[in-house]
């Protein structure tokens, strides 16, 4: 499983297939009263057409931050500081608010993490699914319908009584799965869900994945599925881009980086995962140290200081992403064909 | 929604009721036969007595709140001492410039209060936020008798635009006296609701059900309207509708300062002459007043947010 990479790169790597979008380089800043934050830093990235990308990494990695910037809705003190994410001839990161919201609820939708506070509390489900259509043509007894129609996809029992409910008035998981309607129902190209497994307990999890796959399928959409939970990784996503400190540190099909992660900090992230364990332990392993402080990113590996194979070269240089396998890059100097030469 | 509307007027009921009651006590615990007050130092016992049985004074306290209560249910709050009218017409022709000032002051203080707010919140951190914000302070800070003074002084005296004193005659007359007036008691609510409305629009616009609105590219107008401004009204209209109380008593100065016939001038005026039966009608009709101010905030506040209609 770990032929010498340069050979398959070509025909392989998912770079080469027309994506639906592509991140070039892309680098955020934040403004705060202790200076700059540089949350993310040259993302390049591609969402491949029809499936599903996920991204996975810990808390503070910026794993939310790509997410909003895809959809334009970072925090006021964001700033795009260098990069391009293109969309069929489009520039997302500098586009105008105008701009921004044709192509929101159209092309582009979101799941978010929260489905406790994501619907408006004050507003039937009904009048907030018709409300997205308001750009659509036809009666509100048509979108009526066609919110009836999505509600069923989700596999919501008694999906026409539900129009007439307030959000309060459903379980966290119904909820999830209006939001998840509510996404489809825009047929976008693009849905991008913000860890919207993580505020709910681990059966309705699985349910909600499967039911994204299914319905990923279905529609054929793009999904960019943002999550620090690797079982759900595995089981929904066609690849995966790990992120550490604001970078991509790992990238490739999902079975080639679960199988042979190729970046230390995704070795330790699967080390990590209580799911993997074949032995019970009193005590679950963690990956030591923090985040570097990302107001100064460190000029060499960002993952140095808590790298247990870290040698000379880490401090000294900062790692391109080395093709590491067919179609998986991996942003660790071990993956040089240099070093295995030395 | 009729469930909790009922469920809200009843309790309005016990609670004038209530209210009700312990001003018949306190009839009682005021030093003195209230029969003695009314006739003077100089009747004699058998007037007294008189006066007693015609007030019925003569009966057990449970019987005297009870037959209060029947006389309220059949609109008799009792006769004037000196004039012998009955209390419910006197206090019933002075409501109406009372409650037109109340009404004129509140809308005043809402509109002007929710729309500057509303401003000061979407325009955030900017001058103009900085000088609403002061001007709220402001407003707020000083006493409604010093702006009606101050108002009279510019508006009637010195510029001589507004007419000063009274209740004018017909309608147009009417609306030219009751800016100063209503200025003067709606003026520090507008510092009070802008202020209650642009720090409930800011926590409204950081919570995550507007972000997912402008995930789905809604208009801004449109997700200030329904998505915020919605939720963010409900503590002001709390204010305003505990409000009203604070505004009867502001409406007690003014009326006595712009000269105006109301509920607070005659309150005055009957507490001055030792009037009790009109005081207690007055204060009577304000309470009902003040408690069905308080049941229509709440009815708004359930009809805005389905999450009030389930508690109590």
């Amino acid at each position: 499983m770990a032929p010498s990479a340069a050979t398959h790169r070509a025909e392989e790597t998912p770079q080469t297939a027309d994506p639906l979008v592509s991140i070039e380089g892309l680098s955020v800043d934040f403004d705060t009263p202790r200076g700059t934050i540089h949350a993310l830093r040259d993302i390049s990235l591609e969402v491949p057409k029809g499936k599903v990308l996920g991204l996975v990494g810990e808390s503070g990695c910026g794993k939310s931050t790509l997410a909003y910037s895809m959809i334009g809705l970072l925090a006021e003190n964001a700033k795009v500081a260098g990069g391009a994410i293109r969309m069929s001839g489009q520039d997302l990161a500098h586009l105008g608010p105008k701009a921004w919201r044709d192509l929101r609820g159209r092309r582009i939708s979101m799941i978010f993490q929260d489905p406790m506070t994501s619907l408006n509390p004050v507003t039937t489900i009904g009048k907030q699914m018709i409300d997205i259509q308001y750009r659509e043509p036809g009666s509100r007894a048509e979108k009526r319908a066609r919110a009836i129609e999505f509600l069923e996809q989700v596999q919501l029992p008694d999906a026409a009584a539900k129009l007439d409910v307030y959000p309060h008035q459903l379980s966290g998981g119904m909820r999830q799965r209006v939001c998840i309607a509510m996404a489809l129902l825009t047929r976008p190209d693009l849905l991008i869900a913000d860890e919207p497994t993580t505020a709910l307990d681990a059966t309705l999890e699985m349910q909600i994945v499967t039911l994204l796959r299914e319905l990923q399928e279905k529609f054929g959409c793009s999904v960019l599925f943002v999550s620090h939970h690797l079982g759900t990784v595995a089981e929904l996503c066609d690849e995966v881009a790990v992120m550490y400190a604001g970078e991509v540190v790992e990238r490739g099909a999902v079975r080639e980086v679960f199988h042979t992660p190729r970046h230390p900090y995704t070795q330790a992230l699967f080390d990590c995962d209580p799911a993997r364990f074949r032995q019970a332990t009193r005590q679950l392993p963690t990956i030591p140290g923090t985040l570097p402080d990302l107001r100064q990113p460190p000029a060499g590996c960002a993952f140095r200081a808590r790298c247990t194979k870290a040698f000379a070269r880490c401090a000294a240089e900062h790692p391109p992403l080395y093709t590491a396998g067919p179609g998986q890059v991996a942003r660790c100097h071990l993956n040089d064909p240099a070093e295995d030469a030395a | 929604m009729i469930f909790y509307a009922t469920q809200r007027f009843v309790l309005s009921v016990v609670i004038v009721m209530v209210a009700v009651s312990i001003l018949t006590l306190m009839l009682h615990v005021v030093p003195g036969d209230p029969a003695v007050m009314i006739l003077g130092p100089r009747a004699t016992p058998e007037l007294i007595e008189q006066t007693r049985v015609a007030m019925g004074l003569d009966q057990p306290l449970p019987v005297q709140i009870v037959t209060f209560f029947g006389n309220i249910l059949r609109g008799d709050l009792g006769q004037d001492v000196f004039t012998g009218r009955a209390v419910s017409q006197i206090v019933f022709e002075q409501l109406p410039y009372t409650l037109i000032l109340i009404t004129v002051s509140i809308l005043w203080a809402a509109v002007l209060g929710i729309a500057l707010g509303c401003y000061s919140a979407l325009r955030r951190n900017t001058w103009l936020d900085t000088l609403t914000g002061v001007i709220s302070v402001g407003t707020i800070s000083i006493p409604s008798f010093v702006m009606a003074l101050y108002s009279v002084l510019l508006f009637a005296v010195w510029l001589r635009w507004l007419p000063a004193i009274g209740a004018g005659e017909g309608v147009w007359d009417g609306v030219t006296h009751l800016i100063l007036p209503s200025f003067a008691i709606g003026v520090s609510w507008v510092g009070y609701v802008a202020r209650i409305v642009r720090a409930s629009m800011l926590e409204v616009m950081g919570q995550p059900h507007v972000r997912m609105a402008r995930a789905y590219g809604l208009p801004d107008g449109w997700i200030t309207r329904s998505h915020i401004l919605k939720i963010a009204v409900q503590p002001a209209v709390t204010l305003i509708g505990t409000g009203v109380a604070h505004l009867f008593s502001a409406a007690v100065f003014v009326e006595v300062i712009f000269a105006r016939p109301g509920i607070g001038a005659l309150i005055v005026q009957a507490v001055n002459e030792r009037n009790y039966p009109i005081v207690l009608g007055a204060v009577l009709v304000t309470t009902g007043i003040i408690v069905l101010a308080t049941l229509i905030s709440d009815l708004v506040i359930a009809w805005l947010d389905p999450r009030q209609r389930e508690e109590l």
